[in-house]
């Protein structure tokens, strides 16, 4: 090698920052594999759920969980075991099944191949491999678990090569944002269709409850541990509620999620000096006020439901600020700002509006 | 335990092989590798062989094909049987390639200057002016150090007495470089055996060359210049390469849609706002880059990115334009224009042309229709040629037809019978056909990636090469 070369090895990197688009697709690579396996925590534990017996509705709940009544039951009149796993796992037209997600994680992955470390690309594009080839047989009552098992394994290999190769700059920021989000928005989900759907209508407070349905809930967080080192003499819904929203310590919980997205979103600003992340550091300080501020007690109490959807329209606030600061569209005339958006979800919360990029081939020429 | 030699029944039937054939005396380093091959099993080989394949697979080395509802990732295939070059083979490869990029570079700056080598009626004008790959839009514009070509691919054969002649120049986005480095990191993985204590010429600074040779040619007035690569996207065929050459540089792998030009500069957006850019190296065709100029309808490109460098503010790499360079019809030039700027005699030899758009040499390819190869002079990827020695009664009168419609389409050239290398075959190893295509990367100099891109026809017998047609590729090493 000559020595100019050598030369030039030695003049430090430009500073150069990171592409919009590369920033953007790496929140959505995060959010895409924390959905993923929190799809696959919820069906494993509903499939053990109902298959020893419990008899409840448990499928229906996946179902309200990740808002897609409507697509669902406008192919499906009800909601069976295999037409539900069919639907989430397999299903190429549910933009919320298995299939599709793992697809549109990889997309972004393949996007964002000159920033992400090999390892990185290369585990996604086995698991997309993996997944591409499965069929019904796979999706068998007797195979569900085993198969929802190795989709969360999947993940938590990503997660643990993504932590042990991905370069620690500004694109981690936005990894662990967009992680970090989705898990928060995946929590609330979760606490608010269980929360009601196991409360015995007119039960009142200290009514019996069926311990083991609770027990399913914080299996589904992995929480059911931690939870009992915490709680060991009792298991109230209330409680469970308080330690899957408020907890300080549990990986999964509300509020532990919203210190990581703030810790990433300060460390864009102090780091790297990106002042637009000012105005969601607000509404991140605003968000986890209010919860620290407040004992579950008092949020049942003033309602669950409501300040679960409150919080969701925040989530999604915080997610519409980070893509106006980081990635604004180049026509913003034409694009609803944040504060629009939110309200406008705020009317049909259930409605999911949180998919990024990833989707069908447009023509392109030969390079 | 059965074991028969990978040697056995090999037979060159007369074409010229790249093993066997490699000097009198042979090459010790060669011969110690026929020799390792001879005693490595069979089955052992074709497991890893396997395990290669898979390998290159899930790292994602792949190119993708698109069908109606489906898209499907292809490899490459790979052969674990090196195409082994001594250095002096390379010696004349290198410095015919060198030479062969100097004369280009000189044809393209008079052609769109001054025009002296029409004026002196060393090429008919109207085959460049009129070439459908000449662009007006370049007249005058002073490309910075006279590069237009900063990378190009020279594919090479050889004929039955060993000698290596140009068949192509490829000087507008030529791809498989990548393949060629990652054969060679799946090479050392997968048969270490077979490379240990040979000296082999590293193909690993290829990204630093090219990095450096972009930032030569940036902008004059540009202290620390910011490269990019900018590529249609991920759903484009060469994509995996794109990639590979951003990481290898070190530079941001753009899309149109993340640049734009405001007062004549180019900036990319990033999340700390817009960034100037300097030097382009574009893996995209003339026609889509800039919609003001080209295509309009184009959205992978840069509105205002041809104006931009009109400016002297950013360079694009491959120049546009170059495409008349590498035309086949121009080809049959190319010993005369090598003459004419360079004043010496050509390194690397063409392939014997013939000019259907000329009249001697249309009488000349129908009269020997059944002997020649005819290539259409616009088509790349093997399209729409015709091998008269293979080719059917009925083909060559239909093939006659098309021609006399529009000769001057077409070119025409001897069968060349292509040389073979050893090539792991079901049962053993078999003669397979191989062509080269060496990289060059031009900046203040010209530098030769050592080896290149060497296809294989994996069917027995084929002479097409070509990854589309059935071709795979092989590790090229470079003798010390």
């Amino acid at each position: 090698m000559s020595q100019s070369i050598a030369i030039a090895q030695l003049r430090p990197a430009q500073s150069s920052d990171l592409l919009s688009r590369y920033a953007e697709c790496t929140v959505w690579l995060a959010r895409y594999m924390e959905r993923i396996e929190n799809l696959a925590r919820v069906m494993d534990v509903t499939e053990t759920f109902v298959r020893t017996g419990h008899g409840y509705d448990g499928w229906a709940s996946v179902i309200q969980i990740n808002a897609d009544s409507e697509t669902f039951f406008a192919r499906h009149d009800q909601a069976t075991a295999a037409d539900v796993a069919h639907f989430y796992i397999l299903d190429r037209e549910n933009p919320n099944s298995i299939a599709t997600i793992v697809n549109m994680a990889r997309e972004n992955a393949r996007t964002l191949r000159p920033l992400i470390s090999t390892e990185m690309w290369t585990h996604i594009n086995m698991f997309h491999n993996w997944v591409r080839r499965l069929n019904a047989n796979d999706i068998r009552p007797s195979q569900l678990s085993g198969l929802c098992t190795r989709f969360k394994q999947e993940c938590q290999t990503h997660f643990g090569i993504t932590e042990g190769t991905f370069y620690r700059d500004q694109g981690w920021c936005f990894y662990v944002i967009g992680k970090y989000l989705e898990r928060a928005d995946q929590i609330t989900r979760l606490v608010d269709i269980k929360y009601h759907t196991l409360i015995p209508r007119h039960a009142g407070v200290g009514s019996q409850v069926d311990v083991s349905q609770w027990s399913a809930l914080l299996r589904a967080g992995a929480a059911y541990h931690a939870y009992r080192r915490n709680m060991p003499r009792m298991l109230a819904p209330a409680s469970v509620a308080g330690f899957l929203l408020l907890n300080n310590a549990f990986p999964r919980s509300l509020s532990l999620t919203l210190r990581q997205v703030n810790g990433a979103t300060s460390q864009l600003r102090t780091d790297y000096g990106l002042r637009q992340s000012g105005p969601i550091l607000e509404r991140l300080d605003e968000l986890r006020a209010a919860i620290q501020d407040q004992t579950i007690e008092q949020i049942i109490l003033r309602g669950l439901h409501e300040f679960l959807d409150w919080v969701q329209i925040q989530l999604q606030a915080i997610q519409d600020g980070v893509a106006d600061a980081f990635w604004p569209s180049p026509e913003p005339a034409t694009r609803l700002k944040g504060t629009d958006q939110a309200s406008s979800w705020s009317t049909d919360s259930a409605q999911r509006s949180t998919s990024g990029p990833g989707g069908l081939p447009e023509v392109s020429p030969e390079g | 335990m059965i074991s028969s030699d990978l040697w056995h029944g090999y037979s060159t039937s007369g074409f010229f092989c790249e093993m066997t054939n490699s000097g009198v005396p042979a090459d010790h380093q060669v011969a110690l590798i026929r020799n390792r091959l001879s005693s490595m099993d069979l089955a052992e080989l074709k497991h890893r062989a396997a395990a290669a394949e898979a390998e290159l697979y899930n790292l994602g080395i792949t190119f993708t094909v698109y069908s109606d509802r489906d898209e499907i990732d292809r490899i490459l295939p790979f052969d674990l049987i090196p195409r082994i070059l001594t250095a002096r083979e390379w010696d004349v490869i290198e410095r015919g390639v060198r030479q062969r990029v100097a004369a280009i570079n000189m044809f393209l700056w008079d052609i769109y200057h001054q025009q002296k080598i029409l004026a002196d009626g060393i090429i008919p004008t109207s085959l460049v002016l009129g070439n459908p790959n000449f662009r007006p839009e370049m007249m005058d514009l002073d490309v910075p150090l006279g590069v237009y070509v900063h990378v190009s691919g020279t594919d090479i054969v050889r004929d039955n007495d060993g000698r290596f002649l140009v068949l192509e120049d490829n000087a507008r986005t030529p791809s498989g470089v990548s393949y060629v480095i990652e054969n060679r990191h799946m090479m050392l993985r997968v048969l270490p055996d077979l490379v240990a204590g040979v000296s082999l010429r590293s193909v690993d600074e290829y990204g630093v060359r090219l990095q450096q040779a972009l930032a030569d040619a940036a902008p004059s007035h540009v202290n620390d210049p910011q490269v990019v690569l900018l590529s249609p996207g991920i759903y484009n065929s060469a994509y995996f390469e794109h990639v590979f050459l951003a990481r290898e540089m070190g530079v941001p792998l753009v899309e149109g849609r993340d640049l734009l030009v405001e007062n004549r500069r180019v900036y990319m957006r990033t999340i700390g706002g817009l960034r100037p850019v300097h030097s382009i190296y574009r893996r995209l065709n003339d026609d889509f880059l800039d919609p003001d100029v080209f295509r309009p309808d184009s959205q992978l490109g840069v509105r205002g990115l041809i104006d931009a460098w009109r400016a002297g503010n950013v360079t694009i790499a491959n120049a546009v334009g170059t495409g008349v360079a590498d035309d086949k019809a121009v080809y049959a030039y190319m010993p005369r224009i090598i003459r004419y700027y360079l004043a010496e005699d050509p390194i690397l030899d063409n392939v014997q042309t013939h000019i259907c758009g000329e009249p001697a040499g249309l009488q000349y390819t129908l009269d020997h229709l059944a002997e020649l190869v005819v290539k259409p002079v616009g088509e790349s990827g093997g399209y729409g040629l015709i091998i008269g020695p293979h080719a059917s009664q009925t083909e060559l009168a239909d093939f006659r037809d098309k021609l006399l419609a529009n000769p001057s389409n077409y070119i025409s050239q001897p069968v060349i019978q292509l040389s073979t290398a050893p090539t792991l075959c079901e049962n053993a190893l078999e003669p397979r056909h191989v062509d080269l295509r060496p990289f060059a990367v031009t900046g203040r100099t010209t530098w030769v990636l050592p080896g290149g891109l060497s296809r294989v026809a994996l069917r027995r017998g084929s002479l097409v090469v070509n990854s589309s047609q059935g071709g795979g590729s092989k590790d090229t090493w470079v003798l010390e």
